[in-house]
Formats: C-alpha cells, sequence, structure tokens
C-alpha cells in the first residue's frame, strides 16, 4: 500500500487531529456547520425564539395590533385577579386528582392479568391499544355525541332501559369533569399497559422461582416481586400523568367548551381564552409561563427519578 | 411533547427488554396451572379481561356499524350488532357531504411535508453531529434536547405570536415572482414591510414540527451505531462528505427512517391543535381531523348522527390499518420512547 494513502486515513481518524493543518480543521467545521444549518435555523425560529419570547411577552401588552409595550408584572396582576384564574388551576388540580383515582391503577392492573394470560395475548394487547390508535378527535366526537349525548347517547338509551334516571354527563357541573376523565382513561390507558407489560416482561423469571421454593404464596409474589420490579415505571408513570393533566385541552374544548360554568375549564382552555378570545396575547403568556413554571418543576422531578433508577 | 424525552433517559437498559412474548414466566408458575382450582380462576380471569376489551373494542365497532345505520336505529338500545338492511350509501354520503377529498388531500399534504422536512433536518443534523464532531456540537445538541423539556402546550402563545410573525426574516428585498407563484397551502403573506406571516399557509404547521430534538436524537443515537471505520474508509476512498451520508449512512439507517416515518404520518394524521390555530382563515387548506372538530358546532354543520359516524369511521380508518401493518415496529418505538402513538 502506497504510504501516502495511509497517512490520508490517519487524517480522518479523530485521534488523527493533531496532525490536521488549521485549514482543515476549518473547513471539516465549516461542512458540519453547513449540515447544522437547517436544523439550527428552525429550531432558532421556531423553538428557541418562541421559549424566550415567553418570557418577554409576560411582560409586555399585546394585541397584534399595536406594538408591544412593556407593562411590568401588569399582566401577572390582571391574571391573579381573574376569578377564573383560581377556577382553572383547581379544575386542573381536581382533573389531576380524579385522573390518578380513576385512571392510574387500571392500566397497572390489566397489565398484570395480561402478563399471566396463557391464550390471546396478543388479541388483549391490540383491544385494549385500540382506542390509543383512533384519532382524538374521532374518539372524542363518538364519545360527545354517540355515548355521552343526554337525550340521545348511547349511556342514558341504556339507563333509560333499565328505569333508571338520566345522567347529564356532559351538561351538569357534577358529572362533566368525571366524565371527562372517563374518557381520558379510556382513550390512554392502552399505552401506559403497553409500557407496564414491557416492565412486566423484564422481571427476571429466577425471581419468582426462588420465592416459589420459599413457599411465597402468590399475593406475597405480588407484592414482593412484581410491585417492586415495575416500582420505576410506576413512578415515571405517576408524575407523567401530572404532567399530562395539567396541559390537558383537546378533551374539555370538544367535549364541553370549557363548561357546564367553567366546570371543565382548564389552564391550556383559558389561555386559548386569553388570547384568542379576549385578543390579550400578554396576559395569555404570562399565564403560559407559570403553568411552565409548575410543569418545569414536575419534569425535574421526573428526571431526578428517572437519572435515580438508570442508576 | 415531554414524554418523549423518556427515551433519551431510560437508556439502553430497556431496550434489552422491550422484546414481549419471550419465554418468561409470569406471577403464576406452569406447575401450578396445573391444578384445577388454578385452572378455574384462570379462566374467569379471562373471560373478565375479555369483557373489559368489549367496553375499548365496542365503541369502535359501533361508531363503524353506526354508518350503516338510520339515525334512529343507531340510537336503539340494546344497541343492533348489525342493522337488518346495512345502508352503505351512508359512507358514500358522509364521503362527499363532508367533503373528505379536501380534507384527506389536505392532510396527505401536511403529513408529507412535514416528513420531507423532518428527514431532511433530522438526518442532516444528526449526521453532523454524530460523525462530523464540529466544534461546540455537544452544546448544540444539549440545546436541542433541552427543548424537549419545554412542554409545548406551556409556550403556545409564543410560538403561535411567531408564526403571526416570523422575526429575522424580512423579504423586502426579494422580487415578489420568487415566491408569489406557490399554491393553495405552500403560499405565505409578506406584509408590505416585508415582514412575513406563516398564519394560513401550511408552512405555519410545517415548520414548528420540523423542529423535533426528539427525531434528531433518535436518529444521532442510531448514527453512533455506525462504526467510524467505515466512514473513514469510505473517505479514503475519496467519498465525500456528502456522499458518505448517501452512499452509506442513509442505507444503513433505514429501520429508523422507517420509526419515523411512521411516527410523522400517524402524528399529522391525529393533529388538531395547531393546524386548527394557525390555518383558522382557511378553511379549504385544513386537514381531516380540523374538519371533524367543526361537526361538533351542529348550528353550523347539521349533520344526521348516522352520516357522522360514517365520517369518524372513515377518518379512523387509516391510522388503524397503518398500526396493523406496522404493528411490531410501533409497538417497539413505543416502548422504547414512551411515546404513545
Amino acid at each position: 500500500m502506497a504510504p501516502n494513502n495511509k497517512s490520508s486515513a490517519q487524517l480522518h481518524k479523530p485521534g488523527g487531529q493533531l496532525f490536521l493543518h488549521w485549514w482543515q480543521i476549518f473547513q471539516r467545521n465549516l461542512i458540519a456547520y453547513l449540515f447544522l444549518l437547517p436544523a439550527l435555523l428552525v429550531f432558532s425560529l421556531f423553538a428557541w425564539y418562541p421559549i424566550v419570547r415567553g418570557l418577554i411577552s409576560s411582560f409586555q401588552r399585546i394585541n397584534l395590533i399595536d406594538p408591544p409595550v412593556w407593562v411590568g408584572f401588569e399582566n401577572f396582576r390582571l391574571l391573579f385577579i381573574d376569578p377564573n384564574f383560581a377556577v382553572a388551576w383547581r379544575n386542573a388540580g381536581y382533573y389531576t386528582l380524579l385522573g390518578l383515582l380513576i385512571g392510574y391503577f387500571i392500566p397497572i392492573i390489566l397489565a398484570i392479568l395480561v402478563n399471566e394470560m396463557r391464550h390471546g395475548k396478543s388479541y388483549f394487547r391490540l383491544a385494549f391499544y385500540l382506542p390509543v390508535i383512533l384519532p382524538p378527535m374521532a374518539a372524542l366526537i363518538l364519545w360527545k355525541m354517540g355515548l355521552y349525548n343526554s337525550d340521545w347517547g348511547l349511556l342514558n338509551m341504556g339507563l333509560k332501559s333499565l328505569g333508571l334516571e338520566r345522567i347529564l354527563w356532559l351538561d351538569s357541573k357534577q358529572w362533566a369533569m368525571f366524565s371527562l376523565v372517563v374518557f381520558s382513561t379510556w382513550a390512554n390507558a392502552g399505552g401506559t399497559l403497553l409500557l407496564y407489560l414491557a416492565a412486566l416482561q423484564g422481571v427476571p423469571a429466577h425471581l419468582y422461582d426462588a420465592a416459589e421454593i420459599d413457599g411465597a404464596n402468590l399475593v406475597q409474589r405480588l407484592l414482593h416481586i412484581t410491585l417492586p420490579q415495575i416500582r420505576e415505571v410506576m413512578l415515571i408513570m405517576f408524575v407523567l400523568q401530572i404532567i399530562g393533566t395539567m396541559q390537558v385541552f383537546t378533551e374539555p374544548f370538544v367535549m364541553t367548551g370549557g363548561g357546564p360554568a367553567n366546570a371543565t375549564l382548564s389552564i391550556i382552555m383559558l389561555i386559548y381564552r386569553q388570547a384568542f378570545s379576549y385578543g390579550n396575547y400578554g396576559v395569555a403568556s404570562a399565564s403560559g409561563f407559570l403553568l411552565f413554571v409548575v410543569l418545569v418543576i414536575f419534569s425535574g422531578f421526573y428526571l431526578w427519578l428517572t437519572r435515580k433508577f438508570s442508576k | 411533547m415531554l414524554s418523549k424525552i423518556k427515551l433519551f433517559l431510560r437508556g439502553s437498559k430497556e431496550t434489552n427488554r422491550s422484546e414481549f412474548d419471550s419465554a418468561t414466566r409470569g406471577l403464576i408458575s406452569p406447575m401450578e396451572m396445573r391444578s384445577t382450582k388454578a385452572r378455574l380462576s384462570y379462566w374467569v380471569v379471562f373471560i373478565v379481561l375479555l369483557l373489559i376489551t368489549f367496553t375499548c373494542v365496542f365503541p369502535v365497532y359501533w361508531m363503524y356499524t353506526g354508518g350503516l345505520k338510520t339515525p334512529v336505529g343507531m340510537l336503539k338500545f340494546p344497541p343492533e350488532l348489525f342493522p337488518a338492511q346495512p345502508l352503505w350509501d351512508n359512507y358514500l354520503r358522509s364521503w362527499n357531504d363532508l367533503n373528505f377529498p379536501l380534507y384527506f388531500g389536505n392532510t396527505v399534504a401536511l403529513a408529507a411535508g412535514s416528513w420531507v422536512l423532518q428527514i431532511l433536518i433530522s438526518t442532516s443534523a444528526a449526521y453532523a453531529l454524530s460523525k462530523l464532531k464540529p466544534f461546540l456540537g455537544n452544546v448544540i445538541l444539549f440545546l436541542f434536547l433541552s427543548t424537549l423539556m419545554v412542554p409545548a402546550m406551556a409556550y403556545l402563545i409564543p410560538q403561535y405570536l411567531t408564526i403571526v410573525n416570523v422575526p429575522l426574516i424580512n423579504l423586502s428585498g426579494i422580487p415578489r415572482w420568487l415566491y408569489d407563484w406557490l399554491p393553495g397551502g405552500l403560499a405565505f403573506h409578506v406584509l408590505p414591510d416585508g415582514r412575513v406571516t406563516l398564519l394560513d399557509s401550511w408552512w405555519g404547521v410545517w415548520l414548528p414540527q420540523a423542529a423535533s430534538a426528539f427525531n434528531i436524537f433518535v436518529m444521532k443515537s442510531f448514527f453512533d451505531e455506525i462504526p467510524q471505520d467505515l466512514v473513514d474508509a469510505a473517505r479514503v476512498d475519496g467519498a465525500s462528505t456528502f456522499q458518505v451520508l448517501s452512499k452509506i449512512i442513509l442505507p444503513l439507517s433505514t429501520p429508523v427512517m422507517a420509526v419515523i416515518t411512521i411516527f410523522t404520518v400517524i402524528g399529522s394524521w391525529k393533529d388538531f391543535f395547531w393546524p386548527y390555530l394557525v390555518l383558522m382563515g382557511r378553511e379549504d387548506l385544513t386537514p381531516i381531523m380540523v374538519a371533524l372538530f367543526r361537526l361538533t358546532n351542529v348550528q353550523s354543520f347539521p349533520q344526521p348522527i348516522n352520516i357522522v359516524m360514517a365520517g369518524l369511521a372513515i377518518a379512523s380508518t387509516p391510522p388503524i390499518i397503518i398500526f396493523l401493518i406496522f404493528q411490531k415496529q410501533i409497538i417497539r418505538g413505543i416502548v422504547l420512547t414512551g411515546l404513545k402513538g
């Protein structure tokens, strides 16, 4: 082999950088940055800039007609005196709590049961996942118009045929939030279930074998092996569910429009109203910024959890 | 958006255990299953689970068959499993009345545009970060990934303000004929002073989606697995930087491209809120889900319930088909990334 070839191979090895001429280093970086350019452009304009802008516009009056004016903490003051602000955050808390009560344990229990099945496992997986495959908008309209409708929805027709009083699923203050949570659980549990199934598959068989030899019964094995083994996924799902429900929008937007009487007004719905109904983009940004702060705390907790577990 | 971070945090640990149906045992040992009592309770649980799956499957089945019934027949209780006289015409009527060809076309265009942009941007960026390793590459990667930490919904408003008035870009010195000919959703508005607004344009949907740190991360981790020696060997043989990407890296990356493609297409299909906001003023450019949403406004679109159901069924079919075809890849993707469809 010609010595010339050998040395050029050396040049391109990462370790060979020392021998590169400064011009070649410059050229290589130039080419690399040319490849990075599209991503850098798109991220600057549509990700990094909006994130920073979110903080700035929280302190500005923006109505898209006049140029933005710096108003200090005025937006936050307006926000705090708006009674709907408290309503939206209380609703978010209620939604999250109800979501955890109704929706958190269902996928865990179902995953543990499905994992024990010797027959039709792939059917179960597919069936539970079907609502997740459905486009959310289609599922929402299906439930809103087909199942939840107070006058002729399938659920109330069922109650009527049993001789029971109809329930105003989406049209009454005490039921609306519950109905939304039931829908969300239906629509999302399948995805979480898949993650739990994957975690359950990873529980080493020898743990069960050993426990059995020690005479552990089914409940003991469940409590001392299965649950501790999937504990990390359970914790992660717990935090993710909170982060997800705090940002809920499409469900109340499509099903109830935030009503009745603001009973299902979510934080993002309030932001949407502030911006697109009242044209007050500054207040909406301030609202978003507060949500951002709260969610970052949760995400930080989530990061800490995952770091801790991946060790 | 946030759930996507899970990928880079859970790391390779989950990769090894992502295979379903491995020959591991569960809580109950094969030995225990031999007793009659165990078998009996097993089948009881089996039937209970079967009944529970019914609550997931039935509404969907009811939606598909509802499209074949009369409005009155649809709301009977107990529901008819299958109408005695299926009205197949309903589907045709729904297809035409709800103007599906237009909205399908828009959705396909939105998905295709997003796909092209996302693949272009994420492969080139991932290639640069993984194989060309420029100065400050790690800082840039960190800046990309940090956008995953910010929940998308929380910067909705500034994102919208950016679309209304794109920063830094001013086309006042550029002749109009360069962009004036762009048709339909490809067109964008230029204000008299040269500033650009992407409202009522598909670019307003495509470009923010193209800033996907998730894709760059997935691509980069895949490229990292391709041995550097392969790249070096090609360089010795005289391949240019671009040829290394097109002749070596890309042909090896079909699996990861497939995953990104599937997720992009399904994601675009289901997308509602952002296209709804951006394309508010141009109903004729909106994708299918925004069109469906308008159905819920009974005053302006009075449609009988059976026609609505047929419409929902039509709109739900493509993602179901895609899922059934690519089930394996999708499930692996979900388990790996925690990204739910």
